[in-house]
């Protein structure tokens, strides 16, 4: 069933068969100015993906552990710092897979079909295909693919498309009890963040935005920030881009490597017209 | 709660204060970000640390612990100097318009009547000036200067800005920016609710204090208001239950058990049956012979008869002085008074102050039973010294020990049935999930068989005093494990007809009727389980879902409802009328009122002899007015009354296990408090949530680290004059140190969910907190004691 909605495939060129009429595409919405940091989202993300459990070591902060883990894949960052005026902030945010429009991780891997991308936008891997070699946690500008040293297979949130191909919302969105998290189609969802940002602005937060980073094409995780022009202030990167060797790698160099390949073959070829099989002394 | 949490989202200002609703209550919370979205409603919150709740707050002020009632104090005094107080509500629905006798004063930290020598109150100064029929005498006009008022105005003067900063630690200008948004709810079609919960509650004069927030709401005319009231934050998932189910001194529905000077039933009732203060007091309580008679009929059934006064004689009595609250209780423990405690759903280890004079006294018993689902730090308090040695410096003693500690597996909530009475008095009947596994035993089981054998040996070979036993009502279809729908039918009362009753009101003193909880009647009527609703229709648009479960009492979601409209009748906030007045009949929520009574008949409080709420109550120990008075170990003097620093009628208990620290040995202020990811001392045996927050951990403010030069992630050992805990240092912006009388004291957080038993461990943080108890309701004072820090 899922295989009629791929929108694109790691490693395999041309578009991917019977790509579906459905245009809609999925997006989470988080509302950072009402997280509370409560991490019911962790503990749906990690009992609806059945994870092993790990107890971390004491990290000085309310966070769970500093990083997304290969069985960890919603992390809420807790960043303490100051306003301008001396004042505290705590800023929460949950952290996942962004689910870009445009994914690193798809763009550097090189195993066919170990990294899909569904028309609905959601990026998943497909584990049997996952050869390990770990160039998606390069080609992620947000560090979200881990990898699980035991299986040699790289992990991250899955936007629960198991849940969402049965019309499911993500497991973190129906546990979220300030409804701080929305799930809903990318169109409504950014409608809904640009309402939102109004009424901050119009409430005394005249730098609050949306967080969509063109620099990937966009995202299927959408922030809405307090503090929009400071996203590093929540654990975000100011302006993600995918990493030039990716680019170079999925672009220019990969038309010299097939350049490389094809006349490989041909001298192979004309070796043998030219001096026949090679015979044992 | 006065109201509910659906409620919270017709607020337009919350208070947060002595609670975290983000921390621990987060699905309720989403109603305050609820209000915060659609009402654009301010979130103010006032905490000794700046908490998951003050991250989505507007504004935050830090205080001291332990001040919190100078700070409403000083809001009172701000509303009354800044004329933001609902003049017509406070003139009609309080008593400030109420005469008090003459000798009534407040100096020095006493209020007059103090003995020196009784360390008591002789309140008899502090009654109302009565007129020849016994009513109270009043001055409408609230101008004479023995009215409720004016003493208020006068006690609260000395509450400026100033002095509010001076004893809590905040700045005046930060008081002030918090008191204009608290107080603008002061007008008619303003609305502001208080959220609080055991920052409030565990005090050396918590009681007060809550009675302080009362004040403020009714100043403020917000008290029987939608998105107004005072709510407490319930910290357990039935602990309303609990306190509705009765206590040391109560029986269920909050009726006094007897004392032992009222050996008959008519002693009893005349001296718990209060008489109407004013000539429109509808003063329901006068119906507590009805409710008495009717509860002993459930309790003793054919035994109970009028002959015998109902089976009054059967009812313990206590001594007149006896007090069997918490510290007391534990007191009478450690003195070796008390030969065996059976514990269910209780972790006294865990839960209770000063760890080490608990575990001394837990090693007096004879025997200990504890019912559980888990093991617990009390069902092996015989082996803390073994298992919490990597905790303590100087390891709990609790060797020698031959008390014989029995554990009963126990089923879990999700095992049973029943009910769970939420913050918002909704009874919510639930199924059960899954079966007991193993050996484990429902609670009601394990009680019912434990009753069933004792009565056995008392009725063989007899013993002191077995008529309770014996004439007790025990009419379950299978009497070694009633159901709880048969309970729940007993606890809502039947006629004599045996027909389930469907309103207190149809309760009768003459043992016509048979009801286990007057405050419960109509959770389970002719219709079925009313708890066990789940209608979500709320025809008056404001969130009361009247058909979701059942909410004591009478299905009411609002309490004093009455109060939301003047004396007409004519709601104060149109947009916000839980009650409309049609003529004949108030509609909408469930009256807390005579449902057909003119909006001039009675006072809207109708539980109160007054039929007006009370800002000035002699009902405390300590005085009609509350008072700030410093945590019994404080780093300071009271500035307001040196010589009387701490509540004069605190119970400090005076065994060698009670030492009392000073600030010169211990400078810094302790509060303890929980976190999200856990629950009490349970989910520390559960893996999911113990991932979230495997670590014991001690929150330091920044600048006192940079002193004792610690780092995030250092072991330190935090000390008291009880005991040591040791754990990692959380070094914080969060938390800073505040200017008090011109001193810098610093405050260090404590939470409290490890021990020495569970997936994860760590020590116990009440090895630290001390055994003093506000005097009123016995509840710990767990929020600022002195500690000192080191690092190790």
């Amino acid at each position: 069933m899922i295989e009629a909605f791929i929108k694109a495939i790691s490693a395999t060129p041309g578009k991917p068969a019977g790509v579906s009429r459905r245009t809609d595409t999925v997006a989470k919405m988080i509302d950072t100015t009402t997280c509370i940091g409560c991490k019911a989202c962790e503990v749906a993300c990690q009992e609806w993906n059945n994870q092993q459990v790990t107890f971390g070591n004491f990290e000085g902060t309310y966070q769970t552990m500093p990083d997304l883990a290969h069985n960890f894949w919603n992390l809420i960052k807790f960043n303490e710092t100051e306003s301008e005026i001396g004042t505290p902030l705590w800023l929460m945010s949950k952290y996942q897979c962004m689910h870009c429009v445009d994914p690193g991780c798809l763009k550097a891997c090189p195993a066919p079909g170990a990294i899909v991308q569904y028309t609905n936008g959601i990026v998943d891997f497909n584990h049997d295909a996952c050869i390990g070699c770990g160039y998606c946690m390069t080609g992620c500008p947000f560090d979200v693919p881990k990898m699980n040293p035991a299986t040699n297979k790289v992990h991250k949130c899955t936007l629960c498309t198991d849940r969402v191909s049965v019309g499911l919302e993500p497991a973190c969105i129906k546990a979220c009890p300030t409804n701080c998290l929305s799930f809903g189609t990318r169109e409504d969802l950014i409608r809904k963040a640009e309402d939102r940002v109004g009424t901050l602005q119009s409430d005394g937060f005249p730098n609050a935005g949306i967080y969509n980073p063109p620099g990937v094409g966009g995202t299927h995780v959408v922030y809405v920030l307090a503090h929009a022009d400071q996203p590093e202030a929540y654990g975000l990167p100011k302006d993600p881009h995918i990493p030039w060797t990716v680019a170079l790698w999925k672009g220019p160099l990969k038309w010299i490597g097939n350049v490389l390949l094809i006349g490989g073959i041909l001298g192979t070829f004309f070796h043998y017209v030219r001096y026949g099989p090679q015979r044992d002394e | 709660m006065t109201n509910g949490w659906t409620d919270v989202a017709n607020a337009d200002v919350v208070l947060v204060m002595g609670g975290n609703p983000a921390e621990n209550h987060p699905v309720g919370f989403r109603f305050v970000m609820e209000a915060k979205r659609v009402r654009k409603a301010k979130l103010v919150t006032i905490d000794p640390r700046f908490n998951r709740t003050a991250a989505v707050s507007d504004i935050y002020v830090p205080i001291r612990a332990g001040t919190d009632i100078a700070f409403l104090g000083g809001l009172i005094h701000y509303a009354i100097t800044h004329d933001l107080y609902q003049h017509e509500y406070v003139k009609l629905h309080t008593n400030a318009s109420f005469l008090i006798r003459e000798g009534f004063s407040f100096e020095d930290g006493f209020f007059s009547g103090w003995d020196e020598n009784k360390k008591a109150y002789d309140k008899s100064s502090w009654n109302y000036e009565l007129d020849a029929a016994g009513y109270a005498k009043v001055d409408p006009a609230m101008e004479h200067p023995r009215s409720v008022f004016q003493l208020m105005k006068h006690h609260y003067s000395r509450y400026t800005p100033e002095m509010v900063a001076s004893i809590c630690g905040c700045s005046a200008a930060d008081f002030e920016k918090a008191a204009a948004i608290i107080c603008s709810t002061g007008k008619p079609d303003r609305q502001g609710t208080v959220l609080y919960a055991l920052g409030w509650t565990q005090h050396s004069h918590s009681v007060q204090l809550i009675h302080t927030a009362a004040m403020l709401q009714l100043m403020l005319g917000n008290i029987g208001m939608p998105g107004g009231g005072v709510n407490a934050q319930r910290g357990h998932s039935n602990i309303q239950g609990a306190t509705d189910m009765g206590a040391w001194n109560m029986l269920p529905g909050y009726l006094r058990l007897p004392r032992a000077n009222q050996q008959t039933l008519a002693d009893y009732l005349k001296e718990t049956t209060p008489k109407a203060l004013r000539p429109d007091s509808m003063n329901y309580w006068s119906n507590t012979p009805k409710f008495v008679v009717s509860l002993l009929k459930a309790y003793y059934g054919d035994k109970a008869t009028k002959q015998n006064n109902f089976g009054y004689d059967f009812l313990p009595k206590l001594g007149e002085t006896d007090n069997y609250s918490w510290g007391y209780l534990f007191d009478h423990m450690y003195a070796g008074q008390i030969e065996g405690m059976i514990s269910f759903g209780m972790n006294p280890v865990a839960n209770g102050p000063n760890t080490p004079k608990m575990l001394a006294a837990l090693s007096k018993l004879k025997w200990l039973i504890v019912a559980e689902c888990f093991e617990t730090e009390t069902a092996s308090f015989w082996k803390a010294r073994e298992l919490a040695e990597k905790y303590y410096s100087t390891a709990l003693d609790s060797s020698g020990i031959n008390t014989e500690v029995f554990l009963l597996p126990a089923a879990c909530f999700a095992e049973k049935d029943g009910a769970f009475v939420n913050s918002s008095r909704w009874a919510q009947w639930k199924n059960v999930a899954v079966e007991p596994p193993g050996q484990a035993w429902r609670d009601q089981d394990i009680i019912a068989r434990l009753f069933l054998k004792i009565r056995e040996l008392y009725e063989k070979e007899g013993g002191k005093a077995p008529e309770p036993l014996l004439n007790m009502a025990w009419n379950w279809q299978n009497p070694a494990s009633p159901s709880l729908s048969e309970v729940s039918r007993e606890i809502n009362g039947r006629d004599a007809a045996g027909k389930q009753l469907a309103s207190f009101a149809a309760l009768a003193d003459d043992g016509s009727t048979a009801c286990g909880n007057w405050v419960y009647t109509g959770s389970f009527t002719e219709a079925g389980n009313m708890m066990a609703r789940r209608g979500q229709e709320d025809p008056t648009g404001l969130g009361l879902f009247p058909n979701w479960a059942w909410n004591w009492p009478a299905n009411r979601r609002i309490l004093y409802n009455r109060a939301s409209a003047d004396a007409a009748g004519k709601p104060w906030d149109a947009s916000r009328a839980p009650l409309r007045w049609n003529g004949t009949n108030w509609t909408g929520d469930v009256a807390d009122y005579k449902a057909d009574a003119a909006p001039g008949d009675f006072g809207a409080f109708i539980m109160l002899p007054e039929g007006v709420a009370k800002l000035y109550a002699s009902d405390f120990v300590e005085g009609p007015f509350p008072e700030h008075y410093e945590p019994v170990e404080s780093p300071v003097e009271n500035i307001l009354h040196p010589k009387v620093s701490s509540n004069p009628l605190a119970k400090i208990f005076r065994t060698d296990r009670d030492p009392i620290g000073s600030a010169a040995e211990f400078p810094y202020v302790g509060t303890t408090y929980r976190l999200t990811e856990h629950f009490h001392y349970w989910t520390k045996n559960i893996a999911g949530t113990s991932e979230l927050q495997p670590h014991f951990f001690v929150e330091v403010p920044e600048a006192l680290a940079k002193t004792k030069n610690i780092r995030s992630g250092d072991m330190v050992r935090v000390r008291s004059a009880r005991g040591a805990v040791e754990g990692r240092a959380m070094v914080t912006k969060r938390m800073r140190g505040l200017q008090v009388s011109g001193k810098t004291v610093y405050q260090i957080g404590l939470p409290i969910h490890w021990g020495f038993i569970g997936r994860v461990t760590g020590p116990l943080v009440n090895n630290l907190s001390p055994s003093v108890v506000d005097p009123n309701s016995g509840t710990p004072e767990y929020k600022g004691f002195l500690v000192n820090i080191e690092k190790i």
